[in-house]
C-alpha cells in the first residue's frame, strides 16, 4: 500500500505556485528566493527539492534546484547553533522531523483489516487515510520550507556559506544523522545547557530591556506551550466528530438504499449533507508567515460536513500550527537570551579574573584580552539580539494577526457554507413531506 | 385520506353536530343503518370523516379487553371530536373478516357524547374497501408529558416519582386534564400488562425504558452530580416518549389499564417487574424456553409478505443499529470537543495574559472568549445529538426487537395450530383402530375427542389468520409511524444544526474586527 503512496510529484507543483511561504516581512527580494518546489516521500524518508532564484554572485547560476532530505535541514540548523558568529541572533527554529508514522500504522491495520469490511467502507476508509496522509506530507513540506525562507530572510544568516553549500551543492551532502554517540553528546549537552540556563537566569541583568524580555519570554513560552497542547486536542476532538459524520453518512445511505417506504428518499437526501468526500488536493500550508491561500473549491459546494472536517483542518492550520510554531520560536528566543546571559556571565567573570590578575599582577595581559573578547562577544551579542527580538515582537504580532484573521475568515465562511446546505436540505425535505 | 372514504351510509343523512349534544339519541339513526354481512359477530368498525360526525356505537369503551375467549368484543367507534383541528384524521378500524369470531377491536377515540343508553351493541359493517388500513389517523386528542422527577425515599429504598400529565379531550377519560405520580416499576408494570394482553395476538406494544441498576443506585445514592441528573433526564424523557407511543396505538388507548394508569391516584405495586422476583425468573425462564424454541420451530410460509417482512426488519435493525453506534460516537466526540475546548479557552486567555502587545492581548483574550461561547454551543449541540438522534435510535432498535416478537407469536401460533391438526390426525387414527377392533365405548371416547380436537384445529386456524392479519395491519401502522417518527425528528435534528451554525456565525463575526485591530 505504501507503492500507491510514493509518488507526490505534484503536490506542491502548481497550487502553491504564487503564494510561497512568504511571510509579511520575508520580503521576497530579487536577491535570494528560496522555495521548495517538490516533494517525494519514500519508505522512510522525504526527499525535498529545494529551488533557488537568486542574482547574488556567489552562485554558478541564477536559478537551480537540489534535492535535500530532513538530515541536512537538521546539519544546516545545527551548524547556525554552534556557531559562534550567530550568538547574537535567534536561530529560526529547525523543521520536526516528518513523522508519518502514526498514518502509516493506521494503513496497515486497514490493510490487515481488508477482509473483515465491505468493498465501500474499506475504499472510503482508505481515501480517508490517504487525505490525512497528504495532510501531514504537506505540512511537513510547508515547514521546512519555512525554516529555508527564515534563513533567507536574515540578512547575516542568508550569507552563511554552508547555507550556500545547502543551496547549491547538487550532490549529497553526505551528513549523516547523528548516530548514538553523538546523540548522547547531545543529550548530555542539552542537560548541561539547561542547568546552566538556570544559574544563569539568576543573574540579573543590568538592562531593562533584556530583563523584561527574560521574564516574557519565560513566561510566554510556558503559555504557548500549554495553548498549543490544548489546540491540538481541541482540532483532534473536532476531526473524529467530523469523521463520525463521514460514518453516519454512510449508515444513512445505507438505510436509504435499503428501506421500502418513501422515507429512503429522505435519508438518501440526508446522507448527502453528512458525507463527505475527500478532496483530491488539499493544499495546506502550515507557514504560519505564509500568506492565505483559502481553499476555494471549484467545484459545487461540497457537502456539509466535508465542510465540518475542513473547518478542523483549518483550526488546525491557522490556530494549532501557527502555536506550535511559536512555541519553537520562542524556544529559539530563549536560546539567544540564553546564550547572552551566558556571555555576559562569561564577561562578568572575566572582569574579576582581570582584576585578580591585577592585583597579583600574573598574566595580566592574557586577562585583559580574554576580558576584551568577552567584552566585545557581549556587546555584539546585546546589539544584535535586541534588534532581533523587537523584530521578533512585530513578526509574532504580524503573524498572530494574520493567522487570526484568516482563522476567523475561514470559520465564517464554512459556517455559512454549512448553514446554506442545511437550509437547502431542510426546504428539500421539508417540501417533500 | 379522508377523501378516500365514504361517509357511512347515514340513516338520517345528515351529520350530527356532537359538540352541542349530550344525549345518545342520534347515535343509534347513524349507525344501524349500515349492518351488513355476519349478524351474529358483533364487529366494531367505524368511519370518520373530518366534517362528518358519526358515531357508531359500541356499547361500553371500556371493554376493550383481549383474551383468547371467544367474547364478542365491541369497540366504540368514533371520530372527529373537534371541528377546529381540520388537520385530525378520522380513524378507521379494520374490519376482521365476518368469519372470525374473536374481535379485535381497533378503537378510536370516543366522542365527547357519553355512549351511555347503548343497550344493544350496534355494529358497524364496512366492506373493506372503504376502509383504509392505513387511515388510521395519527392525531388522538391526547398529550402525555412526563414532569418533574424528584427524589422519594432515602437510601436503597428511595425511588424517583415522576409526575405524569394527560391533557385530553377523549371522552373516556373523567377529566380533561389531570396529572399522576408515578415510579418506573408503574411503567415496567403497565407494559408487562399490556404485553401480556395483547402480545401474542399480533399487536405491537412500545417497549418500556429499560432498567438500569447502576443509574439508580446512583441516584438513590444521592449522588447529586450531573452524571445523576443526566441519567435521571434520560429516563425521564425515555418514559415520556413510552407513553407517547404507548396511547398513538389506537387499540392500546382503549385498554383500561392504560387508563387506570393515567388516571387513577393510587397504582397498585408493581412487584413482577423487579428482576429477582418469582415472576422474574419465570420471565427469564419463559425467554430461554422461547429461544430454544425458536429455532426447532419450522414453518411453512405460506405467506411471502411475512417472509418479506421480517427479512425487511432484520435489515432494519442492523441498519439502525449501525447508525446508532456512529450517533453515539457523534456524541461522545462532540462532548470531548466541547471539553477541549473550554481548556482552550482558558489557555488562550493566559496567553493573552502574558502578551504584551496591546492589541493582540485584546485579541486572544477575544479568542479565549469565542471559544468559551463555542464550547457551551458543543455542549447543546450534543445534547441535540443525543436525545433526539441518538435516543430516536435506541427507541426503534427496541421497537423492532418487538415487532420480531410479534412474528415470533405468529410462529407460535402456527405451531400451535400445526400440533392440533396432528392431534386430530391421530386420535382420527386411533378411532380408526378402535373401530377395527371394535371397542364401542373407546369408540365413543375417540369420537369426542376428534370432535373436540376438530374444534381446536379450527380454533388454531382462526387464530393463525386472525394474528396474520392483526400483524399486517401492524406492520403497516409501525411503517407508517416510523417513517413519520424519523422525518420529524431528523428535522428537527437539522434544524439545531442549523441554528448551532448561525450561532457560530454570529460569534465569528464578532471577533473578526478583533483580529482585524491588531497593529
Amino acid at each position: 500500500m505504501m507503492e500507491g503512496l510514493d509518488d507526490g510529484p505534484d503536490f506542491l507543483s502548481e497550487e502553491d505556485r504564487g503564494l510561497k511561504a512568504i511571510n509579511v516581512d520575508l520580503q521576497s527580494d530579487a536577491a535570494l528566493q528560496v522555495d521548495i518546489s517538490d516533494a517525494l516521500s519514500e519508505r522512510d524518508k522525504v526527499k525535498f527539492t529545494v529551488h533557488t532564484k537568486s542574482s547574488l554572485p556567489n552562485f554558478k547560476q541564477n536559478e537551480f534546484s537540489v534535492v535535500r532530505q530532513h538530515e541536512e535541514f537538521i546539519w544546516l540548523h545545527d551548524s547556525f547553533v554552534e556557531n559562534e558568529d550567530y550568538a547574537g541572533y535567534i536561530i529560526p527554529p529547525a523543521p520536526p522531523r516528518p513523522d508519518f508514522d502514526a498514518s502509516r500504522e493506521k494503513l496497515q491495520k486497514l490493510g490487515e483489516g481488508e477482509g473483515s469490511m465491505t468493498k465501500e467502507e474499506f475504499t472510503k476508509m482508505k481515501q480517508e487515510l490517504e487525505a490525512e496522509y497528504l495532510a501531514i506530507f504537506k505540512k511537513t513540506v510547508a515547514m521546512h520550507e519555512v525554516f529555508l525562507c527564515r534563513v533567507a530572510a536574515h540578512p547575516i544568516l542568508r550569507k552563511d556559506l554552508n547555507f550556500h553549500v545547502f543551496l547549491e551543492y547538487n550532490q549529497d551532502l553526505s551528513v549523516r544523522g547523528k548516530n548514538k554517540k553523538e546523540k548522547l553528546e547531545d543529550f548530555f549537552k542539552n542537560m548541561v545547557k539547561s542547568a546552566d540556563g538556570v544559574i544563569v537566569s539568576g543573574v540579573k541583568d543590568v538592562d531593562d530591556f533584556f530583563e523584561h524580555e527574560r521574564t516574557f519570554l519565560l513566561e510566554y513560552h510556558n503559555r504557548v506551550k500549554d495553548a498549543s497542547a490544548k489546540s491540538d486536542r481541541m482540532t483532534r476532538s473536532h476531526k473524529s466528530a467530523a469523521d463520525d459524520y463521514n460514518r453516519i453518512g454512510s449508515s444513512l445511505y445505507a438505510l436509504g438504499t435499503q428501506d421500502s417506504t418513501d422515507i429512503c428518499k429522505f435519508f438518501l437526501k440526508v446522507s448527502e449533507l453528512f458525507d463527505k468526500t475527500r478532496i483530491k488536493k488539499q493544499n495546506i500550508t502550515s507557514n504560519p508567515d505564509a500568506l492565505p491561500h483559502l481553499q476555494l473549491p471549484s467545484e459545487s459546494p461540497p457537502p456539509a460536513m466535508k465542510i465540518e472536517a475542513r473547518v478542523s483542518a483549518d483550526e488546525d492550520l491557522k490556530l494549532s500550527d501557527l502555536l506550535k510554531y511559536y512555541l519553537r520560536e520562542s524556544q529559539a528566543a530563549k536560546d539567544l537570551l540564553y546564550r547572552r546571559s551566558r556571555s555576559l556571565v562569561d564577561y562578568e567573570n572575566a572582569n574579576k579574573a582581570l582584576d585578580k590578575a591585577r592585583a597579583k599582577n600574573k598574566d595580566v595581559l592574557q586577562a585583559e584580552t580574554s576580558q576584551q573578547l568577552c567584552c566585545q562577544k557581549f556587546e555584539k551579542i546585546s546589539e544584535s539580539a535586541k534588534q532581533e527580538l523587537i523584530d521578533f515582537k512585530t513578526r509574532r504580532v504580524a503573524a498572530f494577526r494574520k493567522n487570526l484573521v484568516e482563522l476567523a475568515e475561514l470559520e465564517l465562511k464554512h459556517a455559512k457554507g454549512n448553514l446554506q446546505l442545511l437550509q437547502n436540505c431542510l426546504a428539500v425535505l421539508n417540501g417533500d413531506t | 385520506m379522508a377523501a378516500e372514504r365514504e361517509p357511512p351510509p347515514l340513516g338520517d343523512g345528515r351529520p350530527t353536530d356532537f359538540e352541542e349534544q349530550e344525549d345518545g339519541e342520534d347515535l343509534f339513526t347513524s349507525t344501524v343503518s349500515t349492518l351488513e354481512s355476519s349478524p351474529s359477530s358483533p364487529e366494531p368498525t367505524s368511519l370518520l370523516t373530518e366534517d362528518v360526525s358519526t358515531n357508531s356505537n359500541g356499547p361500553k369503551p371500556a371493554e376493550v379487553v383481549l383474551d383468547d375467549d371467544r367474547e364478542d368484543l365491541f369497540a366504540e367507534a368514533t371520530e372527529e371530536v373537534s371541528l377546529d383541528s381540520p388537520e385530525r384524521e378520522p380513524i378507521l378500524s379494520s374490519e376482521p373478516s365476518p368469519a372470525v369470531t374473536p374481535v379485535t377491536p381497533t378503537t378510536l377515540i370516543a366522542p365527547r357524547i357519553e355512549s351511555k343508553s347503548m343497550s344493544a351493541p350496534v355494529i358497524f359493517d364496512r366492506s373493506r374497501e372503504e376502509i383504509e388500513e392505513e387511515a388510521n389517523g395519527d392525531v388522538f386528542d391526547i398529550e402525555i408529558g412526563v414532569s418533574d422527577p424528584e427524589k422519594v425515599g432515602d437510601g436503597m429504598n428511595a425511588y424517583m416519582a415522576y409526575r405524569v400529565t394527560t391533557k385530553t379531550s377523549l371522552s373516556m377519560f373523567s377529566k380533561s386534564e389531570f396529572s399522576v405520580k408515578r415510579r418506573f416499576s408503574d411503567f415496567l408494570g403497565l407494559h408487562s400488562k399490556l404485553a401480556s394482553k395483547y402480545l401474542h395476538v399480533g399487536y405491537i406494544v412500545p417497549p418500556a425504558p429499560e432498567k438500569s441498576i447502576v443509574g439508580m443506585t446512583k441516584v438513590k445514592v444521592g449522588k447529586e452530580d450531573s452524571s445523576s441528573t443526566e441519567f435521571v433526564e434520560k429516563r425521564r424523557a425515555a418514559l415520556e416518549r413510552y407513553l407517547q407511543r404507548t396511547v398513538k396505538h389506537p387499540t392500546l388507548l382503549q385498554d383500561p389499564d392504560l387508563r387506570q394508569f393515567l388516571e387513577s391516584s393510587e397504582l397498585p405495586r408493581a412487584v413482577n417487574t423487579q428482576a429477582l422476583s418469582g415472576a422474574g425468573i419465570l420471565r427469564m425462564v419463559n425467554k430461554a424456553a422461547d429461544a430454544v424454541n425458536k429455532m426447532t420451530i419450522k414453518m411453512n410460509e405460506s405467506d411471502a409478505w411475512f417472509e418479506e417482512k421480517q427479512q425487511q426488519f432484520e435489515n432494519l435493525d442492523q441498519q439502525l443499529r449501525k447508525l446508532h453506534a456512529s450517533v453515539e460516537a457523534l456524541v461522545c466526540h462532540r462532548k470531548e470537543l466541547s471539553a477541549n475546548t473550554a481548556a482552550f479557552a482558558k489557555s488562550a486567555a493566559m496567553l493573552g495574559n502574558s502578551e504584551d502587545h496591546t492589541a493582540l492581548s485584546r485579541a486572544l483574550s477575544q479568542l479565549a472568549e469565542v471559544e468559551e461561547k463555542i464550547d457551551q454551543l458543543h455542549q447543546e449541540q450534543a445534547f441535540a445529538d443525543f436525545y433526539m438522534f441518538s435516543e430516536l435510535l435506541s427507541d426503534y432498535i427496541r421497537l423492532i426487537a418487538a415487532v420480531k416478537g410479534v412474528f415470533d407469536h405468529r410462529m407460535k401460533c402456527w405451531q400451535k395450530w400445526e400440533d392440533a391438526q396432528i392431534t386430530l390426525l391421530k386420535k382420527r387414527e386411533t378411532e380408526a383402530k378402535m373401530m377395527l377392533a371394535n371397542k364401542p365405548d373407546k369408540i365413543q371416547q375417540a369420537k369426542n375427542e376428534i370432535r373436540e380436537w376438530e374444534a381446536k384445529v379450527q380454533q388454531g386456524e382462526r387464530d393463525f389468520e386472525q394474528i396474520s392479519k392483526t400483524i399486517r395491519k401492524e406492520v403497516g401502522r409501525f411503517e407508517k409511524e416510523r417513517v413519520k417518527d424519523f422525518k420529524t425528528v431528523i428535522i428537527k435534528y437539522l434544524e439545531s444544526l442549523v441554528q448551532t451554525q448561525q450561532q457560530l456565525i454570529k460569534y465569528w463575526e464578532a471577533f473578526l474586527p478583533e483580529a482585524k485591530a491588531i497593529a
